[in-house]
């Protein structure tokens, strides 16, 4: 017997969405890594000057943000009809449309395709929806190799490592670092290699060229899918991307169903925002198009995988769902002062940083990532400078909301917390109530020496492991006011 | 003449009861009416933050309830005047309360920081102060990013006398505090407290500045705890301090 619980989430056991300890956790391991703390530091200090410089150049930048927010909310409010839409261009021009609830569903389709095009081996573009349902490990089971060949995610698939960030994954790593990873996993790699970048970027060209050239399927994910032609879009940097996308003779694309947008108009908006906030440059090297096949050229079997695992059910939140609108830029991954310092692997899904942190709670329900919405001091810089205005900080205080609502009706204990926040309620919705217990505060200053209070019992006791707190003073505001205008009112 | 209510904020109101004093000397001097309407507690930030809507909405009510009458209010705060004007009414609407909802938007609408509403309603940047002190200004980020406050604190400071404005590195940085994130995330918040603290150092000022009690108790606590020699004082402080009166600063403790 089952209970309908709401719409369903992405299934565990299946990719990487969920948080295998709480982010303190993992956070304060990864704060201890000075080596990652000085890669990242450096990494997104360097792009968020890019970035800044560039977004600055463009007169009507506030213009295109509120245009691509428009463009995402109107087409989050229709995304039935535009899914359908697009399903029915993309079979008009020759390809095949595939609907995958969640992961599992996803990773058998795309096991199955590739058992029909009868490869053992596929290349890969670098995608974000492919990592988050864990397809690398669906088709290694399946006997089929994955090879990713964006520089960064072939860095990670070598290192036996996870991304960290969504646009550039490898960003925890540093050149000396890589060198080490492609001397000790790379086939035939000249053992005379350095850590400069040309010579880095050359050795993955030689041992991806190989597999170009050999590779029969292409797998990709999508920035974009125009519903009005069925086209779909590839943004990417390096050129290796275009490679998977036009030599095998079967491509996969697997595409999360909010990356639909309705129109070639729309895509020119994302096309400015886009480059501009993900690597700092005013358009990015390789933008790939593809509307289904084109007899005698290119991939002859092309097939989109429309990917649910959860998004429905964020949809459903009218305030949630906002998350959707995100185009992966990873601004405010850039910007961010927790993810400056932790890192992407402390969230523990493909989705790290700021926007991870109210989408993977969405997509896996937010028990099983409950620690996320917190991951936050609330600073706003992400809201800032989210090219489709995404008000992070607000979703995470709705998200915060509704861990707290769902968990007092999963539990019939109060936590402790709920208990301090509801006995502050009480007190702090009082004013007489409110004075006693500043009157009663004031007995803390026998914690003190010297000004100041320097051990607090829990749950302050964090607070002061590195801060002094203050003593309170002799006399409360409320009291100097009562005694210097006695006579008033 | 204007009548001004004075929200404390439950922060200062208890723990940093100079910043309130010194908002009071401030508006005062300049000649206008300081009210403190003794029914207020607290904006309910707080919990709104950590999830608990519920338990803000009668917090939210009783500021509602208390400023209502009320055509002029200032805090010395960044970050409860940014809930009020942005969380007030969500959470209000959110559950259920449309008629709560209106009211707690038509009372943000009057509410003020203490440089907003000395540059933009009161129109002063000269507020006759005197401070010999080197001093770095920290914008926090309520104020900053919530409120759009801009440069007007540093207006204000500029035309402080005997004042040695030293401009912060990384000023736009959070400082790591985030209310209840400084104890449920308290690694993180402490890297981010290191930081801070290094760009204030590196300033060689005094005293860091800001116009919130709350980052100001981090900040401040961490330098203490570092036996730093240097130490935080409200914006507001700083402001009301004058030449014959001096610093109020201390003053109670």
């Amino acid at each position: 017997m089952t209970t309908f619980l709401g719409l369903p989430t992405a299934p565990p056991g299946v990719g990487h969405l969920r948080q295998e300890e709480p982010f303190p956790i993992a956070a304060r391991r990864a704060l201890g890594d000075s080596q990652l703390r000085r890669n990242l530091g450096k990494a997104t200090s360097h792009i968020r000057a890019k970035r800044a410089a560039v977004v600055g150049e463009l007169p009507d930048w506030e213009e295109l943000r509120a245009a691509g927010q428009a463009i995402k909310a109107a087409t989050m409010a229709d995304l039935g009809r535009y899914l359908q839409q697009l399903e029915a261009s993309v079979t008009a021009r020759g390809g095949t449309v595939h609907w995958a609830a969640d992961a599992t569903q996803a990773n058998d389709i795309v096991t199955e395709l590739v058992r029909q095009a009868r490869a053992t081996e596929v290349v890969k573009v670098k995608s974000l929806a492919t990592d988050e349902i864990g397809l690398n490990d669906a088709l290694a089971r399946a006997g089929i190799s994955a090879y990713e060949t964006d520089l960064a995610e072939l860095i990670v698939q070598l290192g036996h490592d996870r991304p960290s960030h969504i646009l550039v994954p490898a960003i925890h790593k540093n050149r000396s670092e890589i060198r080490d990873i492609f001397l000790r996993e790379m086939a035939g790699v000249d053992p005379a290699l350095t850590d400069d970048p040309a010579a880095l970027a050359e050795a993955a060209r030689r041992h991806l060229r190989r597999k170009f050239l050999s590779a029969t399927v292409g797998i990709s994910g999508a920035n974009f899918a125009v519903a009005e032609t069925g086209t779909l879009c590839v943004v990417e940097s390096e050129g290796n991307g275009r490679m998977c996308l036009t030599l095998p003779q079967t491509l996969i694309t697997v595409m999360g169903i909010e990356k639909v947008i309705p129109t070639w108009a729309d895509l020119g908006v994302f096309l400015q925002l886009l480059p501009r906030s993900s690597t700092g440059e005013r358009m990015n090297p390789y933008t790939s198009m593809w509307t289904g096949v084109t007899p005698g050229d290119g991939p002859q079997s092309v097939h989109l995988v429309l990917l649910d695992n959860g998004r429905t059910a964020a949809l459903a939140d009218p305030v949630g769902r906002e998350a959707l609108h995100c185009i992966r830029c990873s601004a405010c991954l850039n910007v961010c002062p927790v993810y400056e310092r932790t890192g992407g692997h402390a969230y523990g899904s493909v989705y790290p940083g700021p926007i991870g942190a109210v989408l993977s709670p969405q997509l896996t329900g937010i028990e099983d990532n409950a620690s996320l919405p917190y991951a936050s001091s609330l600073c706003g810089a992400c809201y800032d400078v989210c090219p489709v205005k995404i008000n992070i900080p607000s979703l995470l205080v709705h998200l915060r909301a509704r861990h707290v609502e769902e968990f007092r009706r999963a539990h019939r204990m109060p936590s402790a917390e709920a208990i301090t926040m509801a006995a502050a309620s009480w007190v702090m919705s009082d004013p007489r109530r409110f004075a006693a217990a500043q009157s009663a505060g004031r007995a803390g200053r026998v914690l003190g020496r010297r000004g100041k209070i320097t051990t607090l019992p829990p749950p302050l006791a964090a607070w002061t492991r590195a801060r002094d707190a203050p003593l309170p003073p002799s006399q409360t505001f409320r009291q100097w006011w009562h005694s210097e205008h006695r006579d008033a009112p | 003449m204007t009548r001004i209510a004075l929200f404390a904020t439950c922060l200062a109101d208890t723990l940093f009861p100079d910043a309130a004093k010194a908002t009071v000397t401030i508006l005062e001097r300049l000649g206008h009416e300081v009210v403190f309407p003794e029914e207020q507690t607290c904006c309910g930030q707080m919990h709104v933050n950590t999830g608990y809507q519920r338990e803000a909405l009668p917090l939210i009510r009783r500021y509602v309830e208390t400023f209502e009458p009320h055509e002029l209010i200032v805090a010395p705060s960044g970050s409860c005047v940014g809930s009020i004007t942005h969380q007030h009414a969500m959470v209000a609407r959110r559950l259920g309360d449309e008629l709560l909802a209106v009211r707690a938007a038509a009372v943000a609408a009057r509410t003020y920081e203490l440089s907003q509403l000395l540059v933009d309603v009161l129109g002063v940047e000269d507020v006759g102060a005197h401070y010999p002190h080197r001093v770095t200004y920290h914008p926090t980020c309520h104020s900053l990013r919530m409120l759009r406050v801009g440069d007007r604190p540093l207006r204000l400071l500029r035309r402080v006398s005997g004042i040695d404005l030293v401009p912060l590195p990384a000023a736009d940085a959070c400082c790591g505090f985030g209310g209840t994130f400084a104890v449920k995330n308290a690694d993180v918040s402490t890297a981010m407290l290191a930081d801070k603290m290094r760009s204030v150092l590196d300033t060689g000022a005094e005293i860091c500045t800001a116009g919130d009690s709350s980052c100001l108790m981090h900040i401040g606590g961490g330098l203490s705890r570092l036996r730093a020699g240097v130490r935080t004082v409200h914006l507001a402080e700083i402001l009301a301090s004058t030449e014959s009166a001096g610093s109020i600063a201390g003053a109670g403790r």
